[in-house]
This record gives structure tokens, sequence and C-alpha cells, in this order.
């Protein structure tokens, strides 16, 4: 008999709503079953871990639970310890935080200047934003050129005019790029717009600030670099040579591509001599060897140095991380731009670089995270970077013997922000992404 | 890291050698002057002798001589900037004139002195160098240390010294090489290691902030001496006696009795003792045979204090290092101070 609709008793007209699942098969019960318990060797590996951190957890977490935040000295916090019939390691001791920490965060900046490098650290966070997300409007760019003086006048001091001379002289520069461009090959416009600004530098720029104080003196006061410390000496150094590194690094790349024999290999020879030798021998040549070559009674601030020589071992890491980056586009990119007729520079910018880059973000931020951490190893050279205040704090009468607590601390900074930076990375990486997702 | 820190070291310690005939001209005292303030290395923390109080200034036995030194030439001993080196950098430092003198409680060594051409201009702390153990070891004498191992400082002469105490006893022991002080007290008290050496000061300082001071004990052999002192470069006398007579003037102050309190008192008038009145520079002018003023040792001591007192407020039974003054008193109290006279 043929099934027709007409013999047929019961049509169903809408869909069964789904049924719930057996219990295994959900919820939290699923996700264990099979993240944690899918095979017997997963199931000894869980067992293992778990012992472990309930083990590590139960240990620490009365150390912490009893940890002391308010005491004058180590001594104090064992006798605050003992009233509570605990012994001297039953506690932490996270007075030494409460004490010290901003020694740890500032250094022996002056406290009353403290708003300096918090309001620096704002204007930098302020000046990155633009260049980070990209929904931001585009004009706030010109914020982000003049935010790395605002810093550099903020953390130092001195007078005003020396941030302003400066950005006078590089919009002179472009103001002679830009004017000559259309005139002359820009090859030459460019040289044009450095000699103009070099001269406006060698010769122009003294006299300017000098004059500029002495009718209408701005200024605030001034703080040597030898007073920087903890970690916002490692902030300092750290993200001046993430801010600078980039675009050097980027120059040298495209340099080691380059066609001319002598642009070539001086960026072949720089990358290989900064990369072939320890950070730690660069930062003893900064600190020291640099004296001897400097004619005597010149004394080039110590820090400025260590930016400088981190600035240049970091822009050589960069540069070979976006030389991959050149070297995975394909042939054609290049060949494409070339046949529609685009500049070297245009197809540079336009073409090259967005896709390079692109290709080159977990490895360039993978190399700021460690750039970052790197500015720990100013400890060997004398400079109170984190580690370094830790130290000096721990020979103080009132602060030796503490130690875990410190590095707790340290280690807590350190986190946060190279935390921020690899989720800043992924950010990037997914709304980069053009392929289908 | 750390073998690269020491390759670096070794390769520093030699830059030196070469250079230092090239690098440094003559007149520090003009330099520092022109600077307005003494550049001067201490240790990066080392308790007592240089660590920084809550409100970031330094403090510490090595710290005042810096003081004194700058209190000679300035007036004022805040004129200091404080330039903290490492152990294995100090030399260098001093040598390429990133300080214009050391006080890092160094110890005055042959090749130290001339090899790496530097001048110590005295001793301002008598150190030895000691063991510590855990009472648990069962250790009575360093003669039953073979084979321990052995938590040592790198880059200093306690390296050298287990080294040679071991070698001449004929026992072996394995080292733990540690960079600070705060490392070494965790690794000793974590049980890395079962011996402890340093200083007699320290290991005396250390053990006092241990959890249970009462586990440990810190042997009777001392096998070495190790006099500390402030040190110049090679090669500016003129400098060299400012610094050497500021530290004079400090023990010299001590055993005349001469403190803060009563060295304006003492300055007002002339008193029985001429030393007193030539050293406060109310009679005679030593301090211009020196380029300094006339009332320079006055300013240092009501500054900073005499020797005793700056060994008191840093270092003494009432402060939680708690040394006694031992080989550091006055030779007229049966220790080893002792300064020329000021005439």
């Amino acid at each position: 008999m043929p099934r027709t609709s007409k013999n047929i008793s019961f049509v169903r007209t809408k869909l069964l709503d789904s049924k719930v699942p057996p219990t295994r098969e959900k919820g939290v019960v699923l996700w264990v079953r099979k993240n944690l318990l899918s095979s017997w060797l997963n199931i000894i590996l869980t067992a293992i871990v778990a012992y472990a951190a309930i083990h590590f957890a139960i240990g620490l977490w009365p150390w912490l639970k009893n940890g002391i935040w308010q005491a004058s000295s180590l001594a104090d916090c064992r006798a605050i310890l003992a009233d509570a019939g605990l012994g001297p390691t039953d506690g932490a001791c996270f007075a030494v935080i409460t004490d010290r920490w901003h020694q740890l965060l500032f250094g022996f900046y002056p406290p009353d200047l403290y708003w300096r490098p918090i309001l620096a650290m704002l204007l930098f966070i302020g000046g990155i934003a633009p260049i980070l997300f990209f929904s931001l409007p585009r004009s706030l760019l010109v914020f982000s050129a003049l935010a790395p003086l605002g810093c550099f006048w903020l953390l130092w001091g001195g007078t005003l005019w020396l941030p302003l001379s400066i950005t006078l002289g590089v919009c002179i520069g472009y103001a002679v790029l830009r004017g000559l461009e259309k005139h002359i090959a820009p090859s030459i416009a460019a040289v044009c717009a450095l000699a103009s600004m070099a001269f406006f530098f060698l010769f122009g720029f003294q006299p300017l600030v000098g004059f500029a104080q002495d009718s209408f003196p701005i200024s605030i006061q001034k703080v040597a670099s030898r007073e920087f410390g903890g970690f916002m000496l490692g902030a300092t150094i750290g993200l001046s040579a993430i801010v600078l590194s980039l675009p050097l690094g980027i120059l040298l790349a495209l340099a080691r591509q380059s066609n001319l024999p002598l642009i070539k290999w001086s960026a072949i020879i720089f990358i290989e001599v900064i990369r072939g030798v320890p950070l730690i021998v660069w930062l003893f040549t900064a600190q020291l060897l640099l004296n001897y070559f400097l004619p005597p009674g010149t004394s080039f601030d110590l820090t400025l140095r260590v930016i400088i020589m981190v600035t240049l071992f970091a822009a050589a890491y960069i540069a070979e991380v976006i030389r991959g980056g050149l070297a995975a586009l394909p042939k054609g990119q290049y060949e494409g731009a070339d046949s529609l007729g685009l500049s070297y520079w245009q197809s540079t910018r336009l073409i090259v670089l967005p896709q390079a880059l692109k290709i080159s973000i977990p490895g360039i931020v993978n190399e700021f995270i460690g750039l970052f951490k790197d500015t720990t190893l100013v400890v060997f050279i004398g400079l109170l970077d984190p580690i370094g205040v830790a130290r000096a704090i721990q020979a103080t009468p009132e602060w030796n013997g503490v130690y875990w607590e410190l590095f707790i601390f340290i280690g807590l900074l350190f986190f946060v922000v190279c935390y921020a930076m690899a989720r800043y990375s992924l950010h990037l990486e997914n709304s980069l992404r053009r392929d289908h997702k | 890291m750390k073998i690269i820190t020491r390759a670096a070291h070794l390769l520093l310690a030699a830059a030196p050698l070469a250079l230092a005939a090239t690098s440094v001209s003559a007149a520090t005292l003009d330099e520092v002057k022109e600077a307005g303030q003494l550049k001067c290395g201490i240790h990066e923390g080392l308790a007592g002798f240089a660590a920084p109080n809550s409100d970031g200034q330094w403090q510490g036995l090595d710290v005042d001589i810096c003081r004194a030194v700058a209190a000679a030439i300035f007036g004022d001993s805040e004129k200091v900037e404080y330039i903290p080196v490492t152990g294995s950098t100090r030399f260098t430092a001093l040598a390429s004139g990133e300080i214009d003198m050391l006080a890092r409680t160094t110890t005055w060594t042959f090749s130290r002195d001339t090899d790496l051409k530097n001048e110590f201009v005295g001793i301002n702390f008598y150190d030895g160098q000691g063991f510590m153990v855990p009472k648990a070891l069962g250790v009575s004498s360093a003669l039953e240390l073979d084979g321990t191992t052995i938590c040592v400082n790198t880059g200093t002469t306690t390296e050298l010294n287990v080294a040679d105490y071991f070698r001449g006893k004929g026992m072996s022991y394995e080292p733990v090489p540690i960079e600070t002080g705060a490392e070494a007290q965790q690794q000793f008290l974590s049980g890395s290691c079962d011996v402890f050496t340093g200083d007699a000061s320290g290991l005396a300082a250390n053990r006092a902030t241990f959890p249970k001071p009462d586990d440990y004990v810190v042997l009777p052999e001392i096998i070495s001496k190790e006099p500390l002192g402030p040190a110049v470069r090679h090669g500016d006398s003129e400098w060299e006696d400012i610094v050497r007579w500021s530290l004079n003037a400090l023990i010299s102050a001590e055993e005349l009795g001469v403190t803060s309190k009563n060295a304006e008192e003492l300055a007002g008038s002339l008193n029985e003792n001429a030393e007193i009145n030539r050293l406060l520079g109310t009679e005679g002018d030593l301090g211009a045979m020196i380029g300094l003023e006339t009332d320079w040792a006055k300013t240092i001591i009501t500054s900073v204090g005499n020797y005793g007192e700056i060994f008191e407020r840093h270092v003494g039974v009432n402060t939680p290092i708690g040394l006694e003054r031992g080989v550091n008193a006055l030779w007229t109290e049966g220790g080893l101070l002792y300064s020329p006279p000021f005439r």
C-alpha cells in the first residue's frame, strides 16, 4: 500500500523540543569527563596534579592568611605572630610592602613629585591608545607623537622649552620635507630635511632653549636619573625601548632587504653584532666602557645610556622578527605593487608592511614582553630596578631577613604588565584576521 | 646568568689595566667641586654599611665615610650622589671615573692596591671571615667541615679565602655560588648549603634576623684578615690626601674626645690640647694644606660625628646588628684603630 498523507494517522507539524541530555553528557560533569578523565592516563595525571595543587594551596594559605600588614620591622612582625601563638615563619610579613611599596614602585623619586611619573604613565597610555585601537579617531595620532616628549618632561623635569624646541626641530624637518617633496626627488628632499634638522639641533637648539627660558621661564623641578628606581625605572627603560625600537627595527629589516650593498651590509653587521653579544655585556659597556671613550669630565647620563643600549638591542631582534614577516609575503605581492607603478616607499607603506607586520605581531609582542622583563638586568650595573630596590630593602636593619614577600609583590607587578601585553596581542591578531573565522 | 656576569666581570677587570693611563685627568677635587657633589660608590645593600631608609636616604658605616668627605669639601654632608656598585663592577667604576671614591666594604689587598691601580686610604672597619652552621650539623670547629657544601658570595675575597683555607687543611668542599646576602640567607635557611661563610660582622647580623637564631652557631675560627677601607684612583695624590685625612679626622676625633655634640663648643676657644685646636682649625691652618677650608674637620665631626659615634649608630651593640667594638676599638682601648697625628 502506498504511503500517502491520507492513510497516515499522525503527522508531526512542529519539531519536538530537544530532550535534556543525560547527566553524564552535560555541564560540569561533561567538561570534567572530557577534559580531565577521558582516559586512564589522564585520570592518573589529573590526580597527581590535583594532589600537588591542593597540597601547595594548603601549605601556602595559612602563611598568606596570617600575613601581617602593619608592623615597623621584621622583628615586630615576628613579635605580633608570637602574640597570636604562631611561629616566626607561620605568617608572611607583608608589612614590608606597606612600609616600602613606594620605593619598590618609584625608587628614590621625591615623594612629593610622585604625581609626575603617574601622570607620565597616563599620558603614555593616552598617547599609545590611538595606535593600539583602530576604532579611535586618527586625528588623535598627533597627540601620540607629542606624548613621549610630555612624558620625558614630566619624568626628568627642567624647562618646558627643551621638549618644545625638540618639537620645533622635528616640525622644521617635516616642513622642509613636505615643501620640497613636490619639486625635487623625494630622496633628495629627505636628505635636505635631515640636514636642516641637523643644522637646527647643532646651532639653533641650545641658544633657543636658553633664550626662551630666560625670557619666559617655565620649568618644573629637575629630577636626576639617579633618583629613578623600582618599577618606574623598569617601565621607563622598557617602554622607551619598546617605543623606539619598533621603528628602528622596521628600518633595519627593510635595510637588510635593500638592493644597495652599503645599506644592506651595514644593517647585517649591526644586527649580527648586537645579537651576537648578551644584553648584560652591552649594559656593562654602557656603564663602564663608554666612559673611557668619552672625553674626561663628560658625564653622559647612565639611564640614558642604558635606554639607548636596550633600544639598539631590541631593535636588532625586532628587525629579525619583521624580516620573517617580510619573507613570508608571497612574491606576487611585491610584483603586484610594482606593476601598479607604486614607488618603493609607496609599495612598502601600502602593500608590504601592513601585511608583514600583521604576520609578525605575535613575535613582536613576544619580544616586547621579553624586553620588559630583561630590564631587571640593570641591577647588575648598580641601577636600582625593583629587584635592586628589594635587595637594598633587605639590607636595612628593619627588614633584613625578609625574602619572599618582596619577590611576590614584584612578581605580581610584572605579571600584570606582561599579561596585559599578551592579551592585547591576542586582541590585535583577532581584529586583523582577514581569513574566514 | 651567573656565568655571563662573571665572564663580563673578567673582561671588565682587564679593561682598566689597558686604559687607566689614558682615561682620567688629574684634578679630581676640581671636578668634584665643579659637579657640586661627590660621586661615592657604595654597596647596593648591606646591613649596617649601606641601605636606604624608608625616606630613601642611604645610611650606614660606609655611607658616613662618603658624607664625611662631602662635609670636608663642601661643608655640607648631604652633597653626595650615592652610586650603588656591585662587587664585580666597583673597581672599573672607580677607574673609569663613574665614581670619585669607593666606600663599599672593600678589602685592601696587594693586587687590588697595585695591579688594579687603586689607592686605599686607610681602614674603616677590620673584619675577618668566619663560618656559620646549623647546630644540627653537630660541628664545633671549622676543621670538621670536610666534604660540606658552602654558600659563598661570588667576586669577593670571601670566595678565594675559602678555597685557600680548605686547600691548606687538605679538606674538600662544594661551593654554592650566590650573588647577594639575602639570597645566601635564603639558601642557607632552606638547607641548600650546610655552611654559610662571609665576614664575621655580616654573619652575626644575618644570624640575628633568622627565625630561630639559636639553631645556628658561628664557628670560632676566623680564617682571614679583611681590612675594609675606602679607595680612590691611582694617580691623584691630592685627592687621595683629602679622603685619607677625612677618615683620619673621624678616628682622631674619637681619640681626642671630640664628638658631634661638643665640637662646636671646643672650637669656640683654644684648648689645652693643641691637637684638638689643629683638628678643629682654631690653631694653624691644616685645611689650606689640602686645599680645604680651615674648619673642614670640624664640619665633618659636627655633621657625621666621630668614628665611635658612627660605629654605634650603624653596627654597635644597640643596633639590630649588635657588634662589639672588638678590634675596631681605638688603639688606646685594645683595638687597631690608629690615626697619624694632626700636625
